[in-house]
């Protein structure tokens, strides 16, 4: 068999296929991908290989990356909005040892891009190709914790019991409680788990120009986004979907338009709000801009 | 000023260093070999193997040395080993009525032909510390008989000769394989066995203990419970026949569980089975008492809605390499969401203050106008 | 015949595979636009591009059928050797490749369940030449519209119609693919 990966018995690696999968895994995983591209926002199942990291720390992701990419790529991978993440870190270099592809911090010069919890701030290009690691696919899923029936309402496109749990939130708390992970309707048709992205990134599934691919691992499900997909978030004509974010400029770039983390600073509880995302952060600093935070 | 935190990179390499370090222990002391492991910590290496559904003692003596015996962490690099492997077919399905048996016991006769083997077991064993060990541990030879031969045929088998016991034909129909295809509900017999096999060893014994406290009770009777060598063999298409290629101990258990009938089915017993690598008769036994309680639909029982009935709650949550995996990862920082929900929660209490405080405002302007009224 | 059987595979297979499927899944994922595929030499009457599709996709896993003229011994043998995908009917086929003509009825391959809409058939269609006109298409992937050159409209709005269920095409011509999955609406 071509594409056999063989470790030695004392544990180094004598070789990898390229970008670790077998080809036989990368053709199961490349179909499902095709499948949920041609169906967008459905989850297709795929047989999710054991990786030699654990399930729940972007094995889906991986295994989609590894899919898709070629020895030309650029590759860029974010944990939080951060390349510098401890995770974001070990698969990037994962990548690096196994495919031997660029990698780099950069949006606009990565090819691929491998993300959890995040879509990056600099709007993404036709030629990009997003890959988010997804934990829990089924957006029915804490409403309805059966696959066989969860299933079901898929494909009767019976998506009361969603409406039914946000309707819910807005008579107790006025407004629809969920702050992240916010679940929205592809092309009028199936409801999709964006994976965990604050609902300040919502919007930016809805017309991108890249393809966008969702993987998950120990969930065995993958699902895709075109390019230019209709999507759009769940809500309700009196209660119209809200992005929201931290109602300050970043601390170090001066950006008012980013989504903010908040860091606390010393041992008296002083806070700071600076980007998730450290690439338009960094790069908005190179071209000049100061925050408040950084004299 | 404020100065993002870097070096992640660097953070992770010291980090491996440092493990390293630690799993090497006191350097002083002499370092365990994989020898060693496989041969004295035998019952650690069956599990690895059962639960990292990979044969091989010595790869799974190393994957414990490796995760310093943390055994899931060792299952984990079995698994992930395991995937690697190009696969070039499927065995022949072993025949354990030619097993060479080490231990046979039924619980259900008082003798059985071939008779009642204890083989190398703990049970009897009083669990007394046993301080010599910790000095040497040289032993003198056990005694030896000469090996039965011949075909050690199955107790069930001589229950099946009243039909007393549910008949288990065999089919030739390909059984799924959850290491190839995506888990799929309902699923049928054959996977759910698989699933158990390589199932947690605490999670199936937890599973199975509940059954026995009365959810979903089956009255289960060990009818045999069998560890020793079988052969495993292989259609070669070429040759036109099959060879052996090794040989495998496995812990084969068969429950015969009491069964009243039901709309579809006579009075008569049921099985439970359970099949795991290596000596691993807790797991064996688990895997029988599980089997039997996912049973109930196929024997027309009624779902009593007990855990142990619940094949997709089962079988979802039954792998620890999935578990531990997704248990673990919300050590990953998730703090863009916690912000997004510290946002939220704060934007709730605020409102709510406005309600309280208008609500007040409201109260104290009505009981005004109550004064002045009065 | 065995020699070329033999023969005409991908050089370097996890490379080759890799840049075809990238072209495959652009185009998947951009209904309209052609894109090339290189790597595959296979015996005619199949096209470097539908032997290129088929070393991407295809394996021991996937049931192939092989629709009227391209069903020959010279393309079996390949396929035997370099893909060992069964072949089948078009009815349990997840592959089918041929002439638009030896393809049709569409009503003979699998568009998948309710639950399951992705186990449906990909229908790999040869097609003389793969142009910028024609039919106008509208949908995901799609800006606003594209054009390509269907071998007919019809049968490909029938299958937009039952959508989620449906077929999905990768049209193959010389060494250039394009693709229209059930989600594009042929106007």
């Amino acid at each position: 068999m071509s594409g056999c990966m063989r470790q030695e018995p004392d544990g180094a690696r004598a070789d990898y296929n390229f970008a670790y999968l077998d080809e036989q895994t990368k053709r199961m995983i490349r179909r499902a991908i095709l499948k949920g591209l041609a169906i967008p926002g459905y989850q297709v199942p795929f047989a999710s290989r054991e990786m030699p990291m654990p399930y729940g720390w972007g094995t889906g992701g991986v295994q989609v990356s590894a899919a898709v990419m070629v020895p030309e790529d650029r590759f860029k991978v974010i944990d939080q909005g951060a390349d510098d993440t401890t995770n974001a870190v070990s698969i990037r270099a994962f990548f690096e040892r196994t495919a031997g592809v660029a990698t780099t911090t950069r949006t606009r010069e990565a090819s691929v891009i491998q993300t959890r919890h995040r879509i990056p701030e600099e709007p993404l290009r036709e030629g990009q190709i997003l890959v988010y690691q997804v934990p829990i696919p089924e957006p029915l899923r804490f409403l309805e914790p059966r696959e066989s029936e969860t299933r079901k309402l898929h494909a009767l496109e019976d998506y009361g019991l969603m409406h039914v749990k946000l309707y819910e939130d807005i008579a107790r708390h006025g407004h629809i409680a969920t702050a992240y992970d916010y679940p929205v309707r592809v092309e009028a048709r199936y409801v999709m788990d964006p994976s965990p992205i604050p609902k300040f990134d919502t919007p930016k599934l809805a017309d991108c120009p890249a393809i966008q691919l969702f993987g998950a691992g120990r969930e065995q499900r993958i699902h895709a986004l075109p390019p230019y997909t209709r999507v759009v978030p769940l809500d309700f004509e009196d209660h119209p979907f809200e992005a929201s974010k931290p109602d300050h400029p970043c601390g170090l770039c001066g950006a008012t338009d980013s989504y903010l983390d908040e860091v606390i600073v010393d041992d008296a509880g002083g806070r700071i709000f600076v980007c998730s995302d450290t690439d338009h952060c960094e790069a908005r600093r190179d071209s000049g801009h100061v925050g408040e935070d950084t004299a | 000023m404020y100065v993002a935190v870097k070096g992640g990179e660097q953070a992770i390499g010291n980090a491996h260093a440092w493990l390293a370090e630690e799993r090497r222990g006191d350097p002083a002391v002499a370092e365990l070999g994989i020898a060693q492991i496989r041969e004295q910590l035998a019952q650690a290496v069956n599990r690895v193997m059962a639960e990292g559904s990979l044969y091989d003692p010595d790869l799974a003596a190393l994957a414990i040395k490796q995760a310093r015996g943390d055994l899931i962490e060792a299952i984990f690099l079995l698994r992930a080993y395991r995937t690697t492997l190009p696969r070039f077919g499927a065995s022949r399905p072993v025949d354990t009525a030619d097993m060479a048996c080490d231990r046979r016991i039924s619980a259900t006769f008082k003798d059985v032909p071939g008779g009642q083997v204890l083989g190398p077991t703990f049970d009897y064993t009083h669990r007394l510390l046993d301080f010599k060990l910790a000095a040497e541990g040289e032993v003198p030879p056990a005694p030896e008989r000469d090996p039965a031969t011949g075909p050690v045929p199955h107790v069930t088998g001589f229950l099946n000769r009243e039909g007393l016991i549910e008949e288990e034909p065999g089919v030739d129909t390909i059984p799924p394989d959850l290491t190839r295809e995506p888990l799929e509900m309902p699923a049928g017999r054959p996977l759910r066995l698989q699933s158990l096999s390589r199932a947690d060893e605490g999670f199936v014994l937890s599973m199975a203990y509940s059954t026995q406290r009365g959810y979903a009770r089956n009255h289960a009777f060990v009818g045999e419970l069998r560890i020793g060598a079988v052969a495993v063999e292989m259609d070669v298409p070429e040759l036109g026949f099959a060879i052996e290629i090794g040989e495998i101990t496995l812990t084969e258990c068969e429950t015969v569980n009491q069964f009243t009938g039901s709309k579809s089915e006579p009075p008569q017993f049921t099985r439970g089975y359970g099949l795991v690598f290596g000596q691993t008769e807790r797991k064996a036994i688990s895997m029988a008492l599980v089997d039997r309680a996912l049973r109930w639909e196929e024997l027309g029982e009624d779902f009593e809605g007990a855990p142990a009935q619940d094949a997709e709650f089962v079988l979802s949550h039954a792998d620890n390499i999935q578990a531990t995996g997704f248990l673990e990862h919300i050590k990953l920082p998730h703090y863009v969401d916690f912000q997004a929900e510290l946002e939220l929660v704060r934007k709730l209490r605020r409102e709510a203050e406005e309600v309280r405080s208008s609500a007040l405002m409201g109260g104290l302007a009505s009981h005004d106008g109550q004064e002045a009224a009065e | 015949m065995i020699a070329d059987a033999l023969a005409g595979g991908f050089a370097d297979p996890a490379i080759d595979a890799a840049h075809a499927f990238r072209a495959v899944m652009d185009a998947m994922a951009r209904p309209g636009t052609i894109r090339p595929v290189a790597g595959a030499e296979p015996p005619a009457p199949l096209s470097p591009a539908a032997g290129a599709v088929l070393l991407t996709l295809c394996d021991t896993d996937t049931p192939l059928h092989l629709a009227g003229s391209l069903d020959d011994a010279d393309v079996r043998a390949w396929i035997a050797f370099h893909i060992g995908a069964p072949i089948v009917g078009s009815d349990t086929c997840t592959f089918a490749c041929g002439s638009w003509a030896d393809l049709v009825p569409l009503s003979r391959y699998s568009t998948g369940t309710p639950e399951y809409p992705d186990r449906s058939a990909t229908l790999i269609v040869e097609v003389p030449e793969l142009t910028n006109d024609g039919a106008v298409l509208m949908g995901p992937g799609i800006r606003d519209r594209a054009h390509l050159s269907l071998p007919e409209k019809d049968a490909f709005r029938a299958n937009a119609r039952a959508y989620p269920l449906g077929l999905d095409f990768i049209f193959t011509s010389g060494t250039r693919i394009a693709a229209l999955p059930r989600s594009t609406e042929v106007l």
